[in-house]
């Protein structure tokens, strides 16, 4: 589609909707959100890049494979669980390592969270797959 | 130990993680997909090992306790078929190697296999009905794209019927799982091994034959049947022998468990009509097979006539009867894949599956032709080849009970199993090669190192079966009581309230 105004304003929400994917993802521990969501919304921005400067250049934007992106998200979830193992713990018990940020401030960071973080990549991944082979038909 | 009991469902899916990845690096994913097999049935059989020194091991994922979190509980059953499925993936990789076409590599064969292999091997050692659901779900959908692969007319036309009856089937059990969860409170199979008892039986009966049509249409029971000769013909031999070989036997395993350890309440009225499925099945299976001329719906039809002795073990209900049904499921799984895969060399020969299309194998392959007759010889029930032990037991359990016309049909259905196997013999084989066919020359010997492997594991189990027995028995000695299994995973003060009314 080739239209100046949508491609202004892609440009424009690109950034904000990969932010505000971001944020989902994060939020999603406690409050409603998470990796699944999160994905969705960034598959949404990658998308909408893809309508308005076609899909060949949203697959230059992403750089790797969506295929690709599916494996690394599943790595992510595995090895998640595998830290657990490490600790002699059984597989997927929740791991946490708290960053004092100083200031009263901490940064909890776990396995649960690189596990969302797999499900994000998955999803993106997928949704992206599916998209760019109907785009390709 | 608790990693040991997942550890044949998480190699595999982290296998197809790291398979993903590399995806377009074609020698990479054959080398490590190959590999990782040997490492899957490695840790298999040192799981079996285990158990079958220390009794039934449990994981609880997350370290969340039974019954909240999901158990993963390997006993001799589940243990058994994990190491059968590390066998059957071992001998469909090496023969995929040579079997599966750069195209259908290229659109993601490797990760799907070991995704179906982790499927499989989930719903295996889970202890838990609603994580059972998801591990079929990840199986079909797994075994969906494998089927569909490459794109073919006929492929899509057989995978439409599989998905779409499959997923009717997945419908009803999650249905049924709904039922069981509203009226116990409870997923865990262990606790509802005992809290099932304690419900109306009635209510009880109706979730049970929700439970035998979902599983009996994964299984192919009569009347359900219909999905696989539509489908099973269509794939490459690679994925249709892991097909043959496992995916009914999930659904086989599944009603064994929820037969043997959630409804047995009224064994008289369930476990009858399980008998009587178990005649239709073998009956309909075995003249279905009678009338095709292709070899693999031969082949395919003798699955299901084959999944109607093992389902006449269990629905016998007698410890005897249940070591011949777990020993018919071992036997059957390896003799079934092995046909699969000698179908494949014979078509790499002659071009063909038709039987009229085919002819002069013997004089020109002599070793296939030998490689044939062990599967095949053992499947129709020759002593002393592995499917003679297997119906010997199955029988001599009916004739226990005096269930005198199951024990006529099982032997005229093992009768007409000599007919369609001498049809092949026959037709591919014996006779001369049609005018107008040539024989191309000799596959690859890769082809032929899973066949040779698989035949003399059937030799073995038919020569020294008495270990393989000893380890069926320790098996069906765990189902028929399963006090054992709920200890492994309640601990003893729940254990003790088994069969106990409130």
């Amino acid at each position: 589609m080739n239209s100046l105004i949508l491609r202004s304003a892609t440009q424009l929400l690109l950034t904000i909707l990969l932010l505000f994917s971001f944020f989902l993802m994060l939020r999603g521990h406690d409050l409603p959100g998470g990796g699944f969501i999160g994905g969705l919304v960034a598959a949404a921005a990658v998308a909408l890049y893809a309508i308005a400067f076609g899909y060949r250049a949203a697959q230059a934007m992403l750089r790797i494979s969506p295929r690709a992106l599916v494996g690394w998200g599943l790595l992510a979830a595995v090895a998640s669980g595998f830290l657990a193992l490490l600790q002699g713990q059984a597989f997927l018990t929740g791991q946490w390592w708290i960053v004092e940020l100083g200031g009263g401030a901490e940064l909890k960071l776990s396995s649960p969270l690189l596990f969302d973080i797999g499900v994000y990549l998955v999803v993106v991944g997928t949704i992206l797959t599916m998209l760019f082979a109907l785009e390709e038909r | 130990m608790s990693w040991l009991v997942g550890a044949p469902v998480i190699l595999p899916l982290a296998v197809a993680a790291l398979l993903f990845v590399l995806q377009g690096r074609r020698e990479a994913q054959r080398v490590i997909s190959t590999a990782s097999t040997a490492l899957l049935v490695t840790l298999s059989a040192i799981l079996l090992y285990r158990v079958s020194e220390g009794g039934i091991l449990v994981a609880q994922f997350g370290e969340w306790r039974a019954p909240f979190g999901i158990s993963f509980v390997a006993d001799h059953l589940s243990a058994i078929m994990v190491v059968i499925t590390g066998v059957m993936a071992v001998a469909t990789a090496v023969y995929a190697l040579r079997d599966i076409d750069p195209d259908r590599e290229a659109l993601g064969y490797h990760p799907l296999f070991q995704v179906l292999l982790a499927g499989i091997n989930g719903a295996f050692l889970t202890g838990d009905l609603f994580n059972m659901y998801v591990w079929f779900e990840v199986l079909l959908i797994a075994s969906f794209v494998l089927l569909t692969l490459g794109n073919r007319r006929e492929q899509l036309e057989g995978g439409i019927k599989y998905v779409a009856v499959n997923l009717v089937s997945s419908l009803v059990f999650l249905g049924a799982i709904g039922l069981v969860y509203g009226v116990t409170g409870t997923l865990n199979m262990a606790d509802l091994a005992i809290r099932l008892p304690q419900a109306p039986g009635g209510l009880v009966s109706v979730i049970a034959m929700l439970f035998m049509v979902a599983f009996g249409i994964k299984a192919a029971l009569f009347p359900l049947f219909f999905w696989l000769p539509a489908s099973y013909h269509t794939p490459p031999q690679a994925i249709a022998a892991i097909f043959a070989g496992m995916l009914t036997k999930v659904g086989v395993y599944a009603l064994i468990r929820v037969f043997t350890l959630l409804f047995v309440h009224d064994v008289a009225y369930t476990h009858t009509i399980l008998l009587w499925i178990a005649g239709f099945t073998m009956v309909t299976g075995v003249l279905g097979a009678a009338a095709q001329n292709d070899f693999r719906k031969i082949l395919s039809f003798h699955i299901i006539s084959q999944i109607g002795y093992m389902i006449m073990g269990l629905a016998l209900y007698t410890p005897l009867a249940l070591l011949g049904a777990v020993f018919y499921i071992v036997h059957h799984i390896i003799v079934k894949a092995n046909l699969f895969l000698v179908a494949g060399i014979v078509r790499r020969y002659a071009g063909s599956f038709d039987l009229d299309r085919l002819g002069g194998l013997y004089r020109r392959a002599p070793f296939l032709s030998v490689l044939f007759l062990v599967p095949a010889f053992s499947l129709a029930g020759f002593p002393p080849l592995s499917g003679f032990w297997a119906k010997l037991v199955v029988v001599l359990a009916a004739a226990d009970v005096g269930a005198w016309p199951i024990v006529a049909v099982a032997l005229v259905v093992g009768l007409l199993t000599i007919y369609s196997m001498t049809k092949i013999w026959q037709a591919a084989f014996w006779s001369p090669l049609p005018d107008g066919v040539e024989l191309a020359p000799r596959p690859s010997g890769l082809l032929y190192a899973p066949v040779i492997g698989l035949a003399l594991l059937t030799l073995a189990i038919g020569f020294w079966s008495g270990p393989f027995l000893a380890v069926a028995e320790a098996a069906a000695t765990e189902l028929m009581d399963p006090t054992a299994y709920v200890r492994a995973v309640l601990g003893d003060a729940a254990a003790a309230t088994i069969g106990r009314t409130p």
